[in-house]
């Protein structure tokens, strides 16, 4: 570890993690990912970064105030542009210096390999450099890039790395001055040193420059580039080292020598700092489609939790690259509720409103900035969700046990510290066993005191309890075919709906009598 | 090296986009006879000198160059033709070599390219030749200069250094390239050099390298050796093969501007044939307004029918508009014609159909005439009309001619008039010359009456016998026009009698 090596001048060492959660376990998927369409978030913003598997990361949620408050500095501060542009430019050299690695495994000819490892080592050092110098520059307030900033300069300043950066540049210099002639003559190749013999084409420029008439035509060939070499290139090569020994010697001893030069905190940094960057890259479309995001107040105590302006991040990222319209919405919980109960016409954006939901919670909890303004969220030990399930089950007994069966589970693991999405839970059976069952799983995360979201056809469980609070969705009232994508605070009225749609078509009692009164 | 005969300093335009009118322009002066007899056959001096007449020179200094270049063509016919063919020839045989299918490789790119310009060197010695025996028959300071630059940048010396040069891109000591070391230590600025002098000995001894060689039956290290050499020539090809396309260019130029003399030599030798007279117009700067001619005709009538064309004088120096009224078949269109003509044939250093002519450089020619088709549509007639009229209003400028013939006639006199004469009177005041050819009395009397210095007034004219005359001279324009005259002649009896009938 370069740690040890920079003694104590710095203790930085994870830009996601305050220094006790260091242990990157084995993280899997949660369960409620699909539910709460996390995995397509999670699927598109890591489009094309494969390479730092960044999945684990978005695997585990922080459960410590402090911890959450750790990232949310560090983002304050890439969301500054100089320095998000100076971790982007560090994180090009990284890269690149990875496709270079990529060439020494990939080719054969060990003179190619010490070249390409080489060009890696470079690319690192110069990369290193250039990120001390910017964040030199920077005005940082955050302890995770206050801390790299101390590092890296502590690194750049050590013997070790000015050692390798100098002796990395006396072999790059030194490849470059050389420059050798090829005599092909029949079958036979030979090579030799330059000796200022003139260029051809600029002697036939020159004798036919009095003709010059204008553009003409680039005859030029592009001519295919391969990064291996064919034998008569490798032959070449090797009498080329023959003419410059001590060139080829020092790359060669160049490469035994270093075969270890990344540090591993740096590598650790370039893998992280993605973290960030992937979401920051995820969510800037959709701030440029005019929505909001923060960062909410967490607390691991307090349940009373709010939000305005909120939206389903994954439904979003779709609308704005359809350019469609995004409805957002809010809600608030303040003790002594707990649970939000959805109801009202359906496809009006009630499943949307319980995903979002579970979205924000979850997000927070990764110490991210979530979709929506003025929102505190609850840091919560676990997040369950249960949605309807498409599987077919034979029978409407079956499929109903089957939910209770899920349910059941739910209840037993979730805390009073979980949250529960729970969405349009027994929507195939009758309203009766509805009612009757629902009533009770409601009082039964009532009594846990977690907080849910429950979305539900059955008016009656909405106000079943102070812990309670209902939501509808709505539609036009002019015309109830349209929804508004809004779910709002208020009484369920499962009439409504009907009221208005009846209206619409003359059909409301007033109406009826009148068109059948003579 | 330029060719720079149809302007001192620059090339021929070839690519320049015509004038927008370009078509109306075509149609109505029927351009087509005098370019069809310009060109004789030859398509692409049809092109040239189409280009040329209508995209014309826009000082008297620019025409006094080219009026200069063309009276030593009329004087030394038979080499500009020689020169025109040579031209011709060198772009034939250069297209003879072909530069192969695709171009994927440089080696092949050079060995046409060096085949190429070998048969340039050729012709290039040819025309040398040409310059160093007949330079002294020219004196005007085109051709002067053209030769003199010929002389001089095409001496022996010269074609001895571009025979040396393609001798070695035939590579007879091997090829010799210098490379750098790339990325991955692969080579890179492949870059071909010439070979130094070496002797026998010194090739023997030479211990500043080392070798290897490719056995006989390695297919893949010879693909890989050929490879390597195209990288090698890729720079001198394109070299090459860019020079074979600058002289190649040097040629075209050549043929492109001679094009434009011979093709006038054409029209000169077959009006020269019917006894009809040219002379070099003498051009006016832009501003003045100028047009006096004696015996201004129409060439391309001339070069139609053969028969005696009547000549106009004219003398409308001064004058912004010219209103022509009179008979009908009296010579009324022919004159404007002849106007037209004259005007772009003296703009692109022409002669001109005439004994004598002097008249102002314009900024452009618009014609605007009645058109004979779709005559069935009435309504739509003065509409088709509006709307030609409209692209001319937003094209023209100052020191533009627009040539009228017989405008807004479509519709009924007043109604014609009406709109004529705020056409006219918008273009006069905004700097333009107009010739206007019509037949409605009321919009000539109306200009007439308003006795403008600036305008003048001819009239078809007829002799005591009612014979027309087709010339014509000044006068007003009478309430009549001799639609009965032409009646009687095509019914053998007079309108009187048919209406007394």
């Amino acid at each position: 570890m370069i740690t040890d090596r920079l003694g104590t001048a710095t203790s930085f060492q994870s830009i996601l993690f305050d220094q006790d959660e260091l242990d990157t376990e084995a993280c899997t998927e949660p369960d409620f990912f699909g539910d709460l369409n996390l995995d397509q978030i999670l699927t598109s913003l890591s489009a094309g970064r494969e390479e730092y598997e960044l999945a684990p990361f978005f695997y585990r949620p922080l459960r410590d105030v402090e911890a959450v408050h750790y990232r949310h500095h560090v983002l304050g501060d890439l969301q500054k542009e100089p320095v998000l542009g100076a971790v982007r430019a560090f994180a090009d050299g990284m890269c690149r210096m990875r496709s270079n690695i990529a060439l020494v495994e990939k080719l054969h000819y060990a003179r190619q390999k010490q070249r390409w490892f080489l060009e890696a080592v470079a690319t690192y050092c110069r990369a290193v450099a250039a990120l001390r110098e910017q964040l030199g520059q920077l005005e940082l307030r955050s302890r995770g890039l206050i801390g790299l900033r101390d590092y890296v300069a502590a690194y750049d300043d050590s013997d070790e790395f000015a050692a390798l950066a100098a002796e990395t540049q006396a072999v790059v210099d030194a490849l470059a001055a050389v420059s050798y002639t090829v005599h092909i003559r029949g079958n036979r190749v030979r090579v030799g040193r330059y000796d200022g013999e003139p260029d051809m084409s600029e002697e036939i420029e020159q004798a036919f420059a009095k003709f010059k008439q204008g553009a003409v035509k680039d005859y030029r060939v592009r001519i295919p580039e391969w990064a291996d070499m064919n034998h008569v290139e490798v032959q070449i090569l090797d009498l080329v080292a023959r003419l410059h020994p001590e060139t080829f010697s020092q790359l060669e001893q160049f490469c035994t020598r270093h075969q270890r030069y990344l540090d591993d905190t740096i590598g650790r940094f370039d893998r992280e700092v993605q973290f960030y960057l992937a979401y920051l890259e995820y969510i800037a479309p959709v701030e440029a489609g005019g929505l909001t995001f923060s960062q909410p107040r967490v607390s691991a105590r307090s349940k009373d939790v709010r939000a305005t302006e909120a939206f389903d991040l994954a439904l979003a990222t779709k609308l704005v690259q359809d350019g469609s319209s995004v409805v957002c919405n809010d809600f608030q919980l303040t003790d002594p509720e707990r649970i939000l109960v959805v109801s009202g016409p359906n496809n009006g954006g009630k499943t949307t409103f319980a995903r979002m939901f579970g979205q924000l919670h979850y997000l927070a909890s990764l110490g991210l900035p979530v979709p929506g303004e003025d929102v505190r969220l609850f840091l919560s030990d676990r997040i369950f969700t249960h949605f309807e399930r498409e599987e077919e089950i034979e029978t409407l007994r079956g499929k109903f046990e089957d939910e209770l069966v899920r349910i059941h589970e739910i209840l037993e693991r979730a805390t009073s510290d979980s949250v529960l999405i729970m969405n349009e839970s027994f929507g195939s059976t009758t309203l009766r066993d509805a009612l009757l069952v629902g009533t009770a799983v409601v009082r039964q995360i009532g009594n846990l005191e977690a907080l849910c979201v429950f979305v539900t056809f059955v008016d009656e469980l909405a106000s079943l309890s102070e812990s309670t609070v209902s939501m509808m969705s709505t539609v036009v009232p002019a015309d109830p075919a349209v929804r508004t994508y809004k779910v709002v605070r208020k009484p369920a009225d499962g009439l409504a709906y009907a009221a208005a749609i009846a209206d619409k078509y003359q059909l409301t009692y007033e109406a009826l009598r009148k068109r059948i009164a003579r | 090296m330029k060719v720079f005969l149809m302007h001192p300093d620059r090339d021929f335009d070839f690519e320049r986009e015509l004038p927008a009118n370009h078509e109306a322009l075509i149609q109505d002066l029927e351009l087509d006879t005098l370019l069809a007899t310009m060109a004789a056959g030859d398509r692409f001096m049809f092109d040239v000198s189409r280009r040329a007449l209508l995209v014309g020179l826009p000082d008297p200094e620019a025409i006094a160059y080219r009026q200069q270049v063309m009276t030593d063509c009329l004087e030394q016919a038979a080499v500009v033709r020689d020169l025109y063919t040579l031209a011709g020839e060198a772009l034939t045989a250069q297209k003879s070599v072909w530069w192969g299918l695709r171009n994927d490789s440089p080696r092949r790119t050079l060995s046409s390219a060096v085949q190429k310009m070998e048969l340039f060197s050729g012709f290039l010695r040819r025309l040398h030749a040409m310059a160093e025996e007949h330079a002294p028959k020219f004196s005007s300071p085109g051709f002067t200069r053209f030769f003199a630059m010929l002389r001089e940048e095409l001496d022996d010396a010269y074609l001895e250094v571009v025979d040396c040069q393609l001798k070695a891109l035939k590579f007879p000591g091997g090829t010799l390239m210098s490379a750098q070391l790339a990325g991955g230590n692969k080579g890179k600025a492949y870059t071909l050099r010439r070979p130094r002098e070496q002797g026998f000995l010194g090739r023997i001894f030479d211990r500043s390298g080392y070798s290897f060689t490719i056995p006989d039956r390695d297919v893949g290290g010879f693909n890989a050796l050929g490879t390597l050499e195209d990288r090698g020539t890729n720079l001198v090809a394109n070299a090459l093969a860019q020079s074979v396309d600058h002289v190649d260019g040097f040629f075209v130029m050549l043929r492109t501007e001679l094009a434009f003399y011979v093709a006038c030599l054409n029209v000169s030798e077959r009006l020269a044939e019917q006894g009809k007279p040219t002379t070099f117009p003498i051009p006016v700067a832009r501003g003045e307004r100028a047009l006096s001619a004696r015996g201004l005709y129409d060439v391309c009538l001339a070069l139609t029918t053969g028969q005696r064309v009547v000549g106009n004088d004219v003398d409308a120096d001064g004058k912004s508009l010219v209103m022509i009224t009179g008979a009908n078949q009296g010579g009324k269109s022919t004159f404007l014609r002849s106007v037209g003509l004259a005007q772009l044939m003296t703009q692109s250093g022409m002669f001109v159909g005439a004994q004598s002519l002097r008249v102002n450089v314009c900024e452009g020619v618009f014609t605007h005439y009645k058109r004979e088709e779709d005559e069935t549509m009435e309504s739509g007639k003065l509409d088709e009309e509006l709307a030609r009229m409209s692209p001319i209003a937003s094209h023209v400028t100052a020191d533009c001619i627009l040539l009228c013939n017989e405008s807004f006639a479509s519709t009924n006199e007043r109604e014609g008039s009406q709109i004529a004469r705020q056409v006219v009177r918008a273009l006069l005041d905004e700097g333009v010359e107009v010739v206007f050819v019509t037949h409605m009395f009321d919009l000539a009397d109306g200009f007439h009456r308003q006795k403008l210095d600036t305008a003048l007034f001819l009239r078809a004219g007829r002799g005591d016998d009612g014979e027309r005359s087709y010339k014509l001279s000044p006068g007003a324009p009478l309430p009549t026009s001799y639609g009965e005259d032409s009646y009687r002649k095509v019914f053998g009896a007079s309108v009187e009698t048919a209406q007394a009938n």
